[in-house]
């Protein structure tokens, strides 16, 4: 089988075109920029006398004209590849991009779906539908969704498994043919890796491993740095001073230092990943609890039936999954244990409290377990500082001090009143700081720290393929190039959201 | 002013006891002396003959009073063996326990030794850290103008189109990690199947097989452009647009000042008006974020050493933590977070000094 061109029947046509294209936007730069330096400008508007505006188009107004559409032509090529990858039957006529491209079908499906649907109601959408007014925010939201859909039907969009290894396809390059497998996906779209593995089912699973991680971190991290700092920013006093200094310490640590230091198979031997995590996910739960009480305090039955259930089901949640300790388990098999003595129910019940699983929480393995602590341990005193400076700022405001006057407690206002109204650049920082968190990983990833070497992980993908970078420069690029995408992304997101609210 | 500077002085003392305690409990945790006894001594060792072996290194007594005798506080340990053998902390190969000194610690310049090295510390850490300060240097000497250049043209007319394309740029500098900027400059400049290098090959426009090299291992003797650009450009390259960023924010800010608007009015050229009368005040911020960019960049130089394999102090410290080599990772991490809370220190002073307004209670 002859491996497949990237371009495969299009080529002749369109790659000229996009080389047509990149030719005339970077002359077209060039001489902007010239135009620019000796002090050419762009039309300004001219108001006639009859209230109409008109342009005199000048030389660099037409090198813009170009540059634009050379993008679009661009654009257009890479679209009618795509299309030309889903609508021709055979491989050889699809080429790599096509092939590719006709992988992510289901993913371009739900991202037009989720645009069309957007943009139709984004003006009940509020600050998310504002986001579709913004080019660079709709660009950012764009990538982030393209690896979330990416992610969700990563089954579908992979084309082998990401450890299914043909050894005779080692190192080999972009669309070469898969022989001898029954069964199989007939090429190996982006290359073999060092060990024989699908470089794009890798890159495509990968996506899941960081999407999974990534946002339940920052989640985490905005919870603890949440609970700490409002209280810090609004009480002050020694607590403050106390949480300050512990947030600055762990903000001195260079960050791979920790990193090296906490993420070994000796440390979490040593019990300390469960230890940190009983700290840091105590919080989040006093915190939603102290959230529903200072709310619904005067109000007994919506305490009782509501809030008191939710936090101690999330209590719960907690022993399972922390500490692997079942209270209901444990009580159930004592009290029967105690009732039959010397029985063989009793023994039973005794071997069940020995070895049970948790009804309620999830089993996180250990190596899993300190990479989600140390990434969650890292971001959380940047969130404190930054609620810390928020909550310093608005608790000078009015309608604090009203709810201050109208004798509500102090958890109350925080979370109530100062809260609320801090949420337009936590959700900004909130974007930035998932992209923090996928670098995090891929630095963790980069250096085989907690991660399975078998993991389809962008950073240990990276990793493994730097050793033969200058040969075979074909299996880090993929991944390289998914984690940029991802992370710019969140970026401009970001960026547009920020924009967006600042209009307000 | 020097009250203030004394304080932030406690403070810093404070802070690195409390960092250096936690690395030394980190790494003086149970299974990592474990680790270290059978990688030092016999990789069979029984459980109680590990116990043995740590006794006789005296490993096993409380870990405060191990922290210490490595601060140079406490007096070292002694002991004489059945054999009439005499060792110590403080005592060297040869000597016997009334020559040596009671005290040996950090105080006492005394860094100890790195069980994989075979070398005093002192010894290692010094080289490594000059070999990282030359590669520091450069990368601050080209990111520093370069992120200065782009935020003021940026930042001083908000909105514009260059604004926008410069913006954009240093997003895209900010989300590019070094380990995937440096993977993919490889690529493009460096390999000998891929990117530019091939076809300036064939044309015999360079003279290798590559236009840059790949691996900055020559770099440690010889700093020259074709060994050391990559690199550079990777650790640059990130730290770029957090710096550019700042300064066109700052800028920004400036340019809707009242003094811009009265110069502008005054009819003051819109050169003058940027390059004497905003620019000044618009890079004090920047200069808070560039101090705080060395701890920042400790992150980056460790993954460029490992990738361009530049035996400097960020590669020492993969060594170090790898081999659990804990004496050396305890210098490595004082080093650093002398570095940062130094760079923290000259960065408050800094600001205080450049922005007459501030005034420290």
């Amino acid at each position: 089988m002859d491996p497949l061109t990237w371009s495969g029947s299009l080529g002749p046509f369109l790659n000229p075109l996009m080389l047509g294209a990149v030719l005339v936007f970077a002359a077209a730069l060039a001489l902007n920029i010239i135009m620019n330096i000796i002090g050419m400008r762009p039309a300004e508007p001219i108001v006639n006398a009859d209230h109409t505006i008109s342009y005199r188009l000048g030389a660099p107004d037409y090198m813009l004209l170009a540059m634009k559409y050379a993008v679009f032509v661009f654009l257009a090529a890479v679209v009618i590849y795509i299309l030309g990858g889903i609508l021709q039957p055979s491989f050889e006529a699809k080429g790599i991009i096509g092939a590719v491209g006709a992988q992510f079908l289901p993913v371009w499906i739900a991202l037009i779906a989720t645009y069309v649907v957007s943009i139709k109601f984004k003006r009940r959408l509020g600050l998310y539908g504002k986001l579709f007014d913004n080019l660079v925010g709709m660009i950012g939201f764009g990538m982030v969704m393209f690896w979330v859909f990416t992610a969700i039907f990563a089954g579908m969009v992979a084309t082998h498994g990401p450890i299914d290894v043909i050894s005779s396809l080692r190192n080999d390059p972009p669309g070469t043919g898969v022989t001898g497998v029954d069964g199989a996906f007939p090429y190996y779209l982006l290359g073999g890796d060092g060990l024989g593995r699908d470089v794009f089912s890798r890159m495509v699973m990968g996506a899941r491993e960081v999407l999974t991680i990534a946002p339940f971190a920052t989640l985490f991290a905005f919870m603890v740095g949440i609970t700490l700092g409002l209280p810090a920013g609004y009480l002050g006093g020694r607590f403050d001073t106390l949480i300050t200094f512990l947030a600055n310490l762990v903000l001195a640590f260079p960050v791979i230092l920790l990193f090296y230091l906490l993420v070994t198979p000796e440390i979490i031997e040593a019990g300390v990943p469960v230890y940190m995590a009983a700290i840091l996910f105590v919080l989040p739960i006093g915190f939603i609890w102290v959230l529903l009480y200072s709310r619904y305090r005067a109000q007994p039955h919506i305490i009782k039936w509501v809030a008191v259930p939710i936090v101690l089901l999330l209590l719960l949640f907690y022993l399972g999954t922390v500490f692997r300790f079942d209270p209901i388990v444990w009580l159930a098999t004592s009290f029967i244990g105690y009732l039959n003595q010397g029985n063989p129910v009793g023994e039973w019940m005794q071997t069940t409290q020995q070895a049970y699983e948790p009804l309620i929480g999830i089993n996180i393995d250990g190596n899993l377990l300190i990479v989600f602590v140390s990434v969650v341990f890292v971001n959380s005193p940047t969130v404190f500082r930054i609620v810390r400076g928020l909550v310093l700022d608005i608790k000078t405001r009015d309608y604090v001090a009203a709810a201050q006057t109208r004798g509500e407690g102090s958890w109350y206002i925080m979370l109530w009143e100062i809260l609320p109204n801090a949420r337009g650049p936590l959700i900004v920082d909130f974007c930035l700081r998932i992209g923090y968190t996928t670098i995090l990983l891929g630095t963790l990833g980069f250096f085989g720290l907690g991660v399975d070497p078998e993991s389809p992980n962008w950073g240990s993908t990276i990793n493994e393929g730097r050793r033969l970078l200058t040969v075979y420069p074909h299996p880090p690029l993929p991944p390289a190039l998914a984690l940029l995408t991802m992370v710019l992304g969140l970026n401009l997101l970001a960026d547009g959201l920020r924009e967006e609210s600042l209009k307000d | 002013m020097g009250l203030f500077i004394l304080r932030r002085l406690g403070v810093m003392i404070l802070t690195a006891l409390c960092l250096t305690f936690i690395v030394f409990f980190l790494t003086n945790l149970g299974p990592n002396l474990e680790k270290l006894a059978k990688t030092q001594g016999n990789n069979r060792m029984s459980d109680a003959e590990v116990v043995q072996w740590l006794d006789n290194r005296g490993y096993s007594r409380p870990l405060v009073v191990r922290y210490g005798e490595w601060l140079g506080v406490v007096p070292g340990w002694t002991r004489v063996a059945d054999d009439g053998e005499e060792t110590g902390r403080c005592v060297d190969f040869g000597m016997t326990i009334a020559d040596a000194p009671t005290l040996c610690g950090l105080f006492q310049g005394d860094l100890g030794f790195s069980t994989v090295s075979d070398d005093e510390v002192s010894n290692i850490v010094g080289g490594r850290l000059a070999l990282t300060g030359w590669l520091m240097l450069i990368a601050f000497s080209v990111m520093v103008p370069g992120a200065l250049t782009i935020g003021i043209l940026a930042g001083m007319k908000e909105g514009s189109r260059t604004d926008r394309t410069l913006s954009t740029i240093s997003i895209a500098s900010t989300a590019t990690p070094e380990y995937v900027s440096g993977v993919i400059f490889i690529i493009l400049l460096a390999s000998s199947t891929a990117g530019l290098s091939p076809w300036l090959a064939e044309n015999g426009w360079i003279e290798g097989r590559t236009l840059f090299l790949g691996s900055s291992r020559s770099a440690m003797d010889d700093i020259t452009f074709w060994n050391f650009a990559l690199p550079v450009m990777t650790i640059a390259l990130y730290g770029m647009g957090y710096i550019a960023r700042m300064t066109r924010a700052s800028m920004a800010e400036v340019m809707t000042a009242q003094y811009i608007r009265t110069a502008r009015l005054k009819g003051v050229s819109f050169r003058n008006i940027v390059l004497k009368h905003a620019l000044r005040n618009a890079l004090i911020a920047p200069f808070t974020v560039i101090m705080l960019q060395i701890p920042w960049l400790l992150t980056g130089v460790v993954i460029v050493e490992t990738l361009f394999n530049y035996n400097g102090f960020g590669w020492t410290l993969v060594q170090a933590a790898s081999n659990n080599d804990i004496e050396l990772l305890l210098s490595i991490s004082i080093v650093a977070v002398i570095v940062v809370l130094t760079t923290q220190l000259i960065s408050d002073i800094g600001y205080v000094y450049l922005n007459p307004r501030i005034r420290i209670s």
